[in-house]
């Protein structure tokens, strides 16, 4: 299989020692705090208006920049995608953001 | 495409490709598996295609399957009798 010789994408991790023997991480499993509250309070909406779905939202954290992948917390990683979902769609515009 | 075109029992081979070399891609098929030959387990029913819906495509609904793996090759560890079972759609697998 000549293609294990590249690189898997960054979200494709199973086997990868770098993750190995890692000790579980108690407050992994916390609830959301405001901050990831707000944050699935505006998929819920954005979904339940037909603007966004999983797998939009996933492809998009998982084409965030190596050093954002592996750096923002969960949430901020959702509000990421979130945002470049809508962006991408013009429901909302950079200037919007600034 | 909705009707199971693989059987429980049936051996299978993941597709050996790599398609997120030419384009950006929604693959949910993992790297690890790509070229390796498992069993299918059960048909789990038909979902439309994650590889479409990412990118706000009509979907066309695909089966879904749950594939067993020896897990000792996958990785370079474990022991023998170990497993890996995984959800892998229909158009990822071909006939061994």
């Amino acid at each position: 299989m000549d293609t294990q010789e590249i690189p898997p994408a960054q979200h494709d991790l199973g086997g990868n020692p770098r993750f190995r023997c890692t000790p579980v991480e108690p407050e992994a499993d916390a609830p959301p705090d405001a901050f990831g509250k707000r944050v699935d309070a505006l998929r819920v909406v954005l979904r339940e208006r037909g603007l966004l779905t999983t797998d939009e939202q996933r492809l998009n954290i998982e084409s965030l920049p190596e050093a954002d992948y592996f750096g923002l917390t969960y949430y901020e990683k959702w509000l990421r995608a979130i945002t470049a979902v809508m962006l991408a769609k013009g429901v909302v515009t950079w200037e919007d953001l600034q | 495409m909705s009707a199971a075109h693989f059987s429980p029992g049936q051996r299978v081979r993941v597709k050996d490709a790599r398609p997120e070399r030419i384009a950006r891609l929604h693959l949910r098929t993992p790297h690890y598996v790509r070229g390796r030959m498992g069993t299918v387990e059960r048909m789990l029913g038909t979902f439309p295609n994650p590889e479409d819906i990412a990118f706000n495509r009509p979907a066309e609904p695909r089966a879904l399957y749950h594939v067993l793996f020896d897990q000792p090759p996958v990785w370079n560890e474990g022991q023998a009798g170990d497993t890996l079972l995984i959800e892998l759609f229909e158009h990822w697998l071909e006939e061994a």
